[in-house]
């Protein structure tokens, strides 16, 4: 019975398609033989040019220009060996070309136009034009194509597009893409990659029976993609990755009171036009390869601990936590060893024999292990997470790009769920930013910004404004901010920030180096990041190390420290001491920010110790 | 020859083989000539006979027992896929093993219809409420799946073989209008979750002048196909519009523009009575089968064939949304050809093992 009802429906739908076939075959050939006739014209897609990215004055970062392209359509071809010889007579056409070639000619339908050689000469071009009525299945073709005037520059933020992989074809709606071939891969040109890319034009060509032009007989023209305008500053930029040098590391600076990014460092770069045509197998495995590994952006997922500058927020949970429990007024005894009740183990200071008697603000300035030792395991794990959690720690912090990390804030339940058992001792090394706990340096950067701008954490945003490129008219990437910090007294911020002041103003000071000459206040942290532990008894003596090994320097900071402008993080992989090799950096920044000059290092302090710092 | 010791289905495979032979000769055109194309769907084919055949041999108590197994792979390789896609960041339908690539979205296509199947039979028939409520979400989920990789098409399709399935177990009347009035409610939500290139798509049906470049333009072009085809068809290698190149993919979505401009009404009503013979048999099939399990099973397939060709066809004469879902056996490409013809392979098991039992 059932089955008969399906054969029923079966047979009504079967007669429904024959019904619309006589129709369309019958009853509207007529009209649809003359459109068939009349389908000698035949709509053609004008690719729009991708927008430009400018940075924040104009500075062209990424344009688009148009190229002469040398293709072969392989279906047209009778004999392809011969065909090459003879085209290489009139082009060069390097081995890489001719691997790229032979790889799409494997994986590409036949009758699609594939690209052999990109950006030929005015003068290869007028041989091949000359030549192509003997060149069968031989186009020349003019088109745009990306390109990044300032090489590997804030390539870790921009980003680069890339051939569409059929992944993509899959996914991306195929009449916005018709007559390109590119769509943005990482950083900024996948992000923005909607107002980037502008609108496909079409014109209506009269074609001959043999598919042919004749003429042109309508012309829709393409909308340019939208102009990205950067809060990034390319000349600061430039300036930091030259200062950066061969070093590994990452600089992020932040407009704390709206989160602007003004540089995004990550070191090495790597050059972003080698990826736009399909970057040769060579060039990638060598950039795979490489030890310094240029392809990771270190700004947006290296995993760092954060070493000594966690201090700063302790310091606040010190000045926040209840009088009863644990009071900053006191002053603690640093003998230079902490040690666990019932335990033998010694968690050291960096310095040898201790500092004394500390207070939170010598802790700060000196930065004092033993203090924050005591201070962690006082106010126990769980609330060090709390607190942490809202500087953005263990989260994205939401910048305008895509694959961003999280880092690690972690806590027994976070151990717990990973069954695992959380050690007394990683309580006491949470103190100093050691054990698990993992942070970005743009982490870094945000939660400084968040100190810097009274309590409001801003989100970081790399675009300003997106721009159309014809009507010129802007839409402003509003800022975005995190709630307020959940700060029992607004008062302790400035109190902070009085402490950190005195880290790189007083002779105490461990970034004193690149304070006692500044022409204004400085707020900042230190810190030195183990790589490898230091067994028990034993000393670190950095030139006994393989550079690999050395600690990664670190150094977060802000200022003018009464009125913020910049927030800067800075970390140097295997540097050594933040005080020598992260603090110059971010000095270099804060003084193109607030005084618009680019400064030589900075001779050393009078009587300044440079190697401080635990 | 003797097919029924070879578990062949006599009417069954000729009419495949007839229709083989057909999309051999639409694929060449469609393809512009291009023998390669021409070959390399004939190996499909013939491995799609071949599987076919191996699979004929099983007997069903087999399939029954091995379905929920099935059903979990499918249902694992599905999550794969959208794993695999969540890191690649985009739509992922395909898995790579190696130098095989496949889509596990073609395997619900058997192992949905066999699992409600296989659920259904282990208490009788018709089924209680509750088991109707387990049928839906056991139809619901891969489908699900599948939307998300997004699909739609396919999707679609499967969870309206597993309804259908449903329907064949025995639900009541009552509970069918209300699930279709459900669906119509939910018509405004899916909406909402649809992609905007799949509204557009729905859009430009009703108004396919509205965008003659997007997918407007292929509705376009290939009603122009089908429609200038007239009465007796342009001849076989004589469609200007897949050989201009103002058909999109002529060979495998928009095979059948092709094919009924060339042989015009008469073609392709014969092409469509074959593919309504191979259904209707197959239904057969399942109106013969001895036991639940297999009645269901050979009803669903049946229905999900032809529903297949009922969407493709109709999304090429213009009545349904271009959706992407290939025509089954006449449109190239492989991944489908193997699945369609394993379909058949089962519902050939079923009929020629259940003629053994008898004698």
């Amino acid at each position: 019975m059932r089955l008969s009802v399906a054969g029923g429906i079966m047979l009504v739908l079967t007669l429904l398609l024959a019904l619309r076939l006589s129709y369309l075959q019958v009853l509207s050939h007529t009209h649809f033989a003359m459109l068939s006739q009349a389908n000698r014209i035949r709509p053609l897609p004008i690719p729009p040019p991708r927008g430009l990215i400018l940075d924040r004055n104009g500075v062209v970062l990424a344009s688009s220009y148009p190229v002469y392209t040398l293709e072969i359509v392989p279906e047209q071809v009778d004999d392809m060996k011969d065909l090459l010889k003879d085209l290489g007579k009139l082009v060069t056409i390097t081995d890489s070309d001719l691997k790229q070639f032979n790889k799409q000619l494997r994986e590409r339908p036949r009758f699609e136009s594939l690209m052999l050689r990109t950006q030929l000469t005015d003068e290869e071009a007028a041989r091949i034009a000359v030549q192509r009525p003997y060149l069968q299945g031989v186009e020349l073709q003019a088109r745009l194509q990306r390109h990044y005037p300032l090489g590997g520059l804030a390539v870790h933020a921009l980003g680069y597009v890339g051939r569409i992989n059929e992944a993509e074809l899959e996914r991306i709606d195929k009449s916005a893409y018709r007559g390109m071939r590119h769509i943005g891969k990482l950083g900024l040109e996948a992000a923005y990659e909607a107002p980037l890319l502008g609108k496909v034009g079409f014109e209506k060509v009269e074609t001959n029976a043999h598919g042919r032009s004749l003429r042109n007989i309508e012309r829709v023209a393409p909308v340019a993609g939208k102009i990205l305008r950067l809060n990034l500053d390319a000349k600061l930029q430039a300036l930091i990755e030259e200062t950066l040098g061969k070093r590994r590391g990452a600089v992020i600076a932040l407009d704390p009171r709206t989160g602007g990014v003004l540089a995004f460092v990550s070191t090495p770069t790597y050059d972003p036009n080698r990826f736009v045509n399909g970057i040769d197998p060579t060039t990638y495995r060598s950039l795979l390869d490489n030890p310094d590994k240029p392809l990771i952006n270190r700004a947006l997922n290296g995993q760092y601990s954060p070493g000594s500058t966690i201090k700063t927020f302790l310091g606040l949970a010190a000045l926040e936590t209840d009088q009863q429990k644990f009071d900053y007024r006191h002053q603690v005894v640093c003998p230079g060893f902490f040690t666990l009740p019932g335990s033998v183990h010694q968690f050291r200071d960096w310095k040898k024999n201790g500092h004394g008697m500390v207070s939170l603000r010598e802790a700060i300035q000196q930065s004092c292990d033993i203090y924050f030792y005591r201070l962690a395991v006082t106010i126990g794990p769980d609330a060090i997470k709390e607190f942490l959690q809202p500087f953005g720690f263990g989260a994205k912090t939401g910048v305008d790009i895509n694959g961003e990390s999280e880092g690690i804030l972690p806590s027994p339940a976070w151990k717990e769920a990973r069954k695992q058992k959380w050690y007394p001792g990683e309580t006491v090394v949470m103190g100093i930013g050691q054990g698990q706990l993992i942070v970005t340096p743009l982490q870094l950067a945000d939660a400084m910004s968040a100190i810097a701008n009274n309590g409001v954490r801003p989100k970081p945003r790399l675009v300003h404004a997106i721009e159309d490129a014809k009507t010129k008219a802007q839409r402003i990437v509003e800022p975005e901010f995190c709630p307020e910090l959940p700060l029992k007294n607004k008062i302790h911020l400035s109190q902070l920030t009085e402490y950190l002041t005195a880290v790189a103003h007083t002779q105490q000071g461990t970034a004193y180096g690149i304070g006692y000459n500044a022409p204004y206040k400085i707020a900042g942290k230190t810190g030195t990041a183990q790589v490898k532990s230091v067994a028990q008894g034993q000393t670190y003596n950095e030139n006994m190390v393989p550079e690999r090994f050395r600690d990664h320097a670190l150094f977060i900071s802000f200022a003018p420290a009464n009125d913020p402008q910049v927030a800067v993080s800075v970390i140097v992989e295997n540097g050594g001491h933040g005080g020598s090799a992260a603090a110059p950096i971010a000095r270099k920044v804060m003084d193109y920010v607030i005084l618009g000059k680019i400064t030589a290092t900075s001779p050393a302090a009078p009587g300044a110790t440079l190697d401080n710092d635990e | 020859m003797n097919f029924q010791r070879l578990h062949i289905d006599k009417s069954l495979f000729y009419a495949l083989l007839v229709l083989a032979g057909l999309s051999v000769l639409a694929v060449y055109s469609a393809s512009g000539k291009e023998l390669s194309v021409a070959i390399s769907h004939s190996m499909r084919l013939l491995l799609g006979f071949a599987v076919m055949l191996g699979v004929a041999q099983v007997r069903p108590e087999i399939f029954e027992r091995w379905s929920p197994y099935l059903f979990i792979v499918g249902l694992m390789l599905l999550v794969a896929v959208l794993v695999v896609g969540t890191i690649g960041k985009g739509a992922q339908r395909w898995l790579h093993f190696g130098i095989v690539t496949f889509q596990p979205s073609e395997i619900m296509k058997l192992a949905l219809p066999m699992m409600l199947a296989w659920y259904l039979a282990r208490a009788d028939l018709p089924p209680t409420l509750f088991r109707l409520i387990v049928g839906f979400i056991i139809a619901a989920v891969p489908s699900a799946f599948i939307a998300k990789q997004p699909d739609l098409g396919t999707a679609a399709l499967v969870f309206a073989a597993g309804a259908f399935t449903l329907f064949l177990a025995g639900m009541r009347w009552k509970i069918i209008i209300l699930v279709f009035s459900a669906i119509a409610a939910a018509m405004p939500v899916v909406w909402n979750f649809m992609h905007g290139y799949q509204r557009h798509r729905i859009l430009t049906l009703l108004n396919p002048e509205a965008d003659p470049l997007g997918s407007g333009y292929h509705t376009i072009q290939s009603m122009i196909a089908v429609g200038s085809g007239g009465f007796y068809g342009k001849g076989w290698l004589n469609s200007s519009q897949a050989h201009l190149e103002y058909l999109p993919e002529a060979a495998t979505d928009f095979i059948f523009a092709v094919f009924a401009e060339e042989f015009g009404l008469i073609g392709s009503l014969i092409l469509l009575a074959l593919y309504l013979f191979i259904a209707l048999r197959a239904m057969l099939i399942a109106f013969y089968a001895q036991d639940a399990y297999s009645r269901l099973l050979a009803g669903g397939l049946a229905l999900i064939f032809f529903f297949s060709f009922f969407v493709n066809i109709g999304m090429v004469v213009g009545i349904l949304p271009i959706v992407g879902v290939p025509l089954p056996v006449m449109s190239y490409g492989g991944t489908s050809i193997v699945t369609v013809m394993s379909a058949f392979g089962i519902l050939m098991s079923i009929q020629t093992h259940r003629r053994i039992v008898e004698q």
